[in-house]
């Protein structure tokens, strides 16, 4: 009896490897110079869904994603590398969603499913840092969570039950809990495994298709397999069965009041010669105004 | 005066140690409460938290609600859920306000959903004014202030229409008060009603290590990047550390690449420092490395590339390799201290 594993990925700018050229001089983000890349920890909650799926034979993994037509290149990327079914959770209703209205949509999704063991997801994002759709997607699922999750320690399929250790902080908890239960990953462990090449000859051609029909609701209970290799789903707001008040802007209770961009200003550098007599002028300097010593 | 509509900050206790971010917190919420003219309140959970309540009352806290059970002795993320969000129900607090540690991002968001209310994660201020949207104006509204995009950029966040307005915050970058042992505040024993199926987890293991690094409280920081190069040329900056009494930093790269553990690290995802002194060594200077060291007083970048971004915010720039200036550093000061 194989496990249901669903994986929330994301699409995101390129924030952690950002160069000289990324920013322009007046301080503000130079988008083209970021390329959108998969969220790295959620690479590695991929990766543990693969892990289950490879000691619980008979297991499914299914990745979701909720964003523009462009976060397509997600779920290829997911098929490349072993994921059995993909769907996009695309529409302008969704557009501006804080954590809470994106949580919301994503158990919309994950309900649309159905039945589910272990829904696993990066621990946070790199644009936003804020690890919040896990926790807040579990709380709206009234399933419980282990966050920060670095290995899963024992998983029983008969016992229902798994479990896992998390980081905390200075060191680490096991924590035993009963599924189904949402994991958020974090990037210590589970180190992604490439894509096949093979996959990618299969899928490189997929195209998206607007068909909530071709699946049935309840689609994993059912056990009703793809229809078509070369399908992503593409599921908008009326797919999931979302209220259109508590998806994108209008369910979303947090508003970005400004954005200031980080300028770095110097205060004038001073540049040390790297001569003795230099360096030791500049630490006499630091000793007499008590900086050092 | 009523606690209703207070400013209430959430207890980290680990073991009966109560979080040091709760104690910054509880200063801020002080700050923030007496703009609004409302009172701090407090909520702690655990088993047996009655002593460690009577410490944090001189800080001050003008209510403190706690809530006693065996089962939270630890923090799990569904009871305490349950019971943080009854006691919020209870009292309507404003603002609420959470340590941005793994306990307290797991439980926020918990908790946001389950009122469906705004949360901001890992802000660094917190100031209170007026938002203006759709020709409507909300006053004495909370901004959550935080650093996103990779920390290029800071943003404002307001939660103007629901309460609470609620957020983490960063620990470190709310300095901490002083108790005040005449300080009057009020304990308030609450209760929950918790049955076996409110505790799905159970702890197995739990292993934790004082932090053996102690960069918060540094005065000076001699920190590496990957531009050190190996385990052995990082032995130079632990000299320099040593020799002129500073704690040992590092950038995400360099502990990424081994050179360094963990502890070390400063920036968005390490820890955030300001001492009086910084010395970058082979730090290249990413947006994420400055956003936990631009505070410092003063900064030394030391780098072998001369257009590294560190440059731009050093007061003291050398080019040159770390094998030939820190000796030269070391010889210095050993000769002028």
């Amino acid at each position: 009896m194989g496990l249901n594993l669903i994986v929330l990925v994301k699409q995101v700018p390129d924030t952690q490897n950002i160069s000289g050229n990324a920013m322009k001089e007046d301080g503000t983000v130079n988008r083209a110079a970021l390329p959108a890349i998969f969220n790295p920890e959620d690479l590695h909650a991929l990766e543990a869904a693969f892990t289950i799926r490879d000691s619980v034979p008979g297991s499914k993994v299914h990745v979701l994603t909720m964003g523009p037509p462009s976060a397509v290149q997600v779920l290829k990327d997911s098929l490349y590398r072993g994921a059995d079914f993909v769907a996009l959770i695309s529409d302008r209703r969704f557009a501006a969603a804080d954590t809470l209205a994106t949580s919301y949509a994503l158990k919309c999704a994950i309900e649309k499913l159905g039945n589910y063991d272990i829904v696993l997801c990066g621990t946070q994002a790199i644009d936003g840092d804020t690890a919040q759709v896990g926790p807040q997607t579990a709380e709206k699922l009234g399933i419980n969570q282990i966050s920060c999750v670095s290995q899963i320690v024992e998983l029983d399929p008969e016992k229902r039950s798994i479990t896992a250790r998390r980081s905390i902080e200075g060191g680490y908890e096991k924590v035993k809990t009963g599924l189904p239960v949402l994991l958020t990953v974090n990037g210590e462990g589970f180190p992604p495994r490439p894509p096949s090449a093979i996959r990618m000859m299969t899928y490189k051609n997929a195209t998206t298709e607007m068909s909530s029909a071709d699946y049935d609701e309840t689609y994993l209970t059912s056990g009703a397999e793809l229809k078509s290799e070369n399908t992503i789903a593409l599921w908008d707001i009326n797919a999931i069965n979302a209220d259109p008040e508590s998806c994108g802007l209008s369910g979303s209770p947090t508003k970005v009041r400004n954005i200031d961009m980080v300028v770095l200003k110097s205060e004038g550098i001073r540049m040390i010669e790297n001569t003795e007599e230099a360096i030791g002028d500049m630490v006499h300097e630091l000793v007499a105004d008590h900086t050092l010593g | 005066m009523t606690t209703k509509n207070s400013v209430m900050v959430f207890i980290q206790q680990d073991d009966g140690k109560v979080a040091e971010v709760s104690i910054e917190l509880i200063g801020k919420a002080r700050e923030l409460a007496k703009q609004l003219n409302v009172q701090v309140t407090a909520v702690l959970v655990g088993n047996r938290v009655q002593k460690i309540a009577e410490e944090l009352m001189p800080y001050g806290v003008n209510r403190l609600f706690t809530v006693e059970h065996k089962g939270l002795a630890y923090y799990t993320p569904v009871p305490y859920t349950k019971v943080v969000t009854q006691i919020i129900k209870k009292h309507a607090p404003q603002i609420v306000l959470y340590g941005a540690t793994t306990t307290g991002r797991d439980i926020a968001p918990r908790i946001a959903s389950a009122l469906r209310v705004g949360l901001t994660a890992d802000c660094t201020d917190l100031q209170i004014g007026d938002y203006t949207s759709r020709g409507q104006t909300f006053q004495n509204v909370l901004y959550q202030i935080r650093p996103a995009f990779g920390g290029n950029i800071i943003a404002t966040i307001v939660s103007p229409e629901r309460k609470p307005q609620m957020a983490t915050v960063r620990e470190g970058v709310m300095k901490m008060d002083q108790p005040d042992a005449s300080f009057k505040g009020e304990i308030v024993q609450e209760s929950v009603e918790l049955s076996p199926e409110d505790f799905p987890s159970e702890i197995i293991e739990r292993v934790q290590q004082e932090k053996s690094v102690n960069l918060k409280g540094a005065q000076v920081i001699v920190a590496g990047g990957i531009g050190v190069g190996s385990r052995e040329n990082f032995e130079l900056v632990h000299q320099l550390a040593h020799a002129i009494g500073g704690t040992v930093g590092a950038s995400r790269a360099a502990v990424d690449a081994g050179l360094v553990s963990k502890d070390h690290q400063v920036g968005q995802t390490g820890t955030t420092v300001r001492p009086r002194l910084y010395i970058a060594c082979g730090i290249s200077g990413s947006v994420q490395h400055r956003a936990g060291m631009d505070e410092s007083a003063r900064i030394i970048a030391i780098n072998t590339d001369p257009e590294a971004p560190i440059f731009q915010i050093a007061n003291f720039g050398i080019v040159g390799d770390l094998k030939e200036v820190i000796p030269r550093f070391i010889k210095a000061f050993r000769a002028k201290a």
